[in-house]
């Protein structure tokens, strides 16, 4: 599974480097990616591409070095409680990539409760940061199970803004909102469509056009051609087996088929 | 020499009255006032609204039916991401809510430390916290940009209660792990407020292993201090004590079922301080 002999990338390997991909050309911000596969993505990104990016513990420092992921960093390099953190999110020198209990084809995000807020049939998070983080700082999406049950029509509770009702509710919403990316284990999306909705930009290899539209419940905007997801290098290869994640904890987060 | 502010949780709940709004300190399942909460579960003090980046002690007070209102960003045990307690008595109706983004809710803190009706902030805009919160207003730039803000209204509290790691007994407290939270926020905006903390010790001893920095709450601030050894537990306290992860999942595995959770309440929850922490050394000693 980790084998450091296989050339042939994993899914979870390719889901690996496309959330990398998602911090590059980024400049000197704070990569905070939430859950293993954009963890492992962000590391390899600041130990390939995008050497200036800054990382936490996943608590209050900024770490000076690259551990495994569950590894304690040796190096810190800077402090950032949480009163630091959101107001890091405030000057817009950070990336998050978050998760989604649900996602719209306009790129509202759901992490609050499913069903009516005011008596919820599933109560889940919270709203936590995700209003200010969308309206403030890039913000990217990742879901390792790709379903209908995440890709909805309607979210149930707007808590990351997408793309219709930060325009809807005017310049303050729009100033420095961005949705870049949304990475799942089916492919990688954006919102580069001239009514900024949903489109597929790479399918990971062997995932195909129906596979995907299958498991979106809105009308996704599909290119004629669609690219594959670029391939891992064999140094990335290595950086991911070897250095950040050689328990090979993505394998969990999405297991090879 | 100034008034020695020292005394039991019992005296800081019996401060406290139903219908009052509390702010709790902390964050998640981190450094949060367990003892002071526990004094609270064993109290007749109810119908509260609680104020707090919710942890266990959400989900404690919920379980317990106190709370009338909840003000929160989020309610979560961390390693365990969904609060179970918290969960049910949402989905059950329990209690009323004002779902805020964490950054409002750190900006509407900081209002009513200032005494400012509000505090504007680019956040909430264009999300349903708009829509759950319909009292929420926003207010117009009266600079040239004219961009229009959410007025986050303060949040002033009749008690505040946090969880330090020292403090002297005049009510000047000490945080000595890597994040201070919001618990100096949570003192200024409250018209009282209860510090406890692992061990009490001389003013003139705070500084002898650290830097000035880590003195966070002011004396000012301050109308009680509790020593509450392992008082945050289970949540973390470091460096004094990490969070106790398997009592945790204990708590959250009883909080899923009805049966269980009597249980867990009759084992640990039924008598007092001393008791619990008995009882919580007797639950290692059965899982080791």
């Amino acid at each position: 599974m980790s084998g450091s002999g296989t050339t042939t990338a994993t899914r979870a390997e390719y889901c690996v480097v496309a959330c990398a991909e998602v911090w590059r050309d980024g400049g000197e911000v704070l990569a905070t990616p939430m859950g293993t596969v954009p963890t492992i993505g962000a590391r390899l990104a600041k130990l390939t591409f995008s050497p200036d990016l800054l990382l936490t513990d996943g608590e209050a420092l900024l770490i000076g070095d690259v551990p495994a992921v569950g590894a304690r960093a040796q190096v810190v390099e800077g402090w950032l409680p949480y009163r630091g953190h959101l107001a890091l999110v405030a000057t817009g020198r950070r990336h998050v990539m978050m998760g989604a209990a649900q996602l719209d084809r306009h790129g509202n995000q759901n992490i609050s409760c499913i069903g009516d807020w005011a008596r919820p049939e599933r109560q889940l998070l919270g709203v936590r940061g995700a209003p200010v983080n969308t309206l403030n700082n890039p913000t990217s999406y990742w879901v390792p199970r790709h379903s209908t049950r995440v890709f909805v029509e309607r979210v149930d509770m707007v808590s990351g803004v997408g793309y219709d009702r930060a325009a809807a509710a005017g310049p303050s919403a729009t100033r420095y909102h961005r949705i870049p990316d949304v990475v799942s284990d089916l492919g990688v999306f954006d919102f580069e469509t001239p009514d900024r909705t949903m489109r597929l930009r790479s399918l990971h290899p062997g995932v195909t056009v129906e596979q995907v539209t299958q498991a979106t419940g809105f009308a996704l905007t599909v290119p004629d051609e669609v690219p594959c997801t670029r391939e891992p290098s064999a140094e990335e290869l290595r950086l991911i087996r070897e250095v950040i994640d050689p328990k090979g904890l993505r394998e969990r987060e999405v297991p090879t088929a | 020499m100034s008034r020695d502010k020292t005394m039991t949780a019992e005296e800081v709940v019996g401060r406290l009255e139903s219908g009052m709004t509390i702010g709790i300190g902390g964050w998640g399942s981190r450094r949060k006032p367990m003892a002071l909460v526990r004094a609270l579960l064993r109290s007749d003090v109810t119908d509260l609204t609680v104020v707090s980046y919710g942890g266990p002690d959400v989900g404690l007070l919920a379980a317990a039916g106190k709370i009338r209102k909840l003000v929160a960003a989020f309610a979560t045990l961390d390693s365990i991401p969904l609060e179970p307690n918290f969960a049910a008595a949402r989905q059950r109706g329990a209690f009323e809510m004002t779902e805020l983004d964490e950054a409002m809710f750190m900006w509407g803190l900081t209002a009513a430390a200032h005494r400012l009706p509000f505090m504007p902030v680019r956040a909430g805009l264009a999300s349903d916290v708009m829509s759950v919160n319909p009292s929420l207003r926003t207010v117009t730039s009266p600079y040239g940009d004219g961009e229009e803000l959410v007025a986050v209204p303060a949040l002033r509290l009749d008690a505040a209660l946090v969880h330090l790691n020292r403090a002297d007994a005049h009510g000047n407290a000490q945080y000595l792990g890597p994040d201070p939270y919001f618990d100096d926020l949570f003192c200024e905006a409250a018209d009282q407020a209860y510090v406890s903390c692992e061990r009490i010790v001389d003013t003139a001893d705070l500084l002898k292993d650290s830097g000035p920095q880590t003195l966070l709450v002011k004396r000012a601030f301050v109308n009680g201090v509790v020593e509450t050894p392992n008082g945050a537990h289970f949540t973390s306290c470091v460096p004094d004590h990490d969070r106790d992860e398997t009592f945790q999942r204990a708590y959250a595995r009883a909080a899923r079922d009805p049966e269980a959770w009597r249980a867990f309440t009759e084992r640990f929850l039924s008598g007092d301080e001393d008791a619990y922490q008995a009882a919580v050394a007797a639950f290692h000693e059965e899982e080791a």
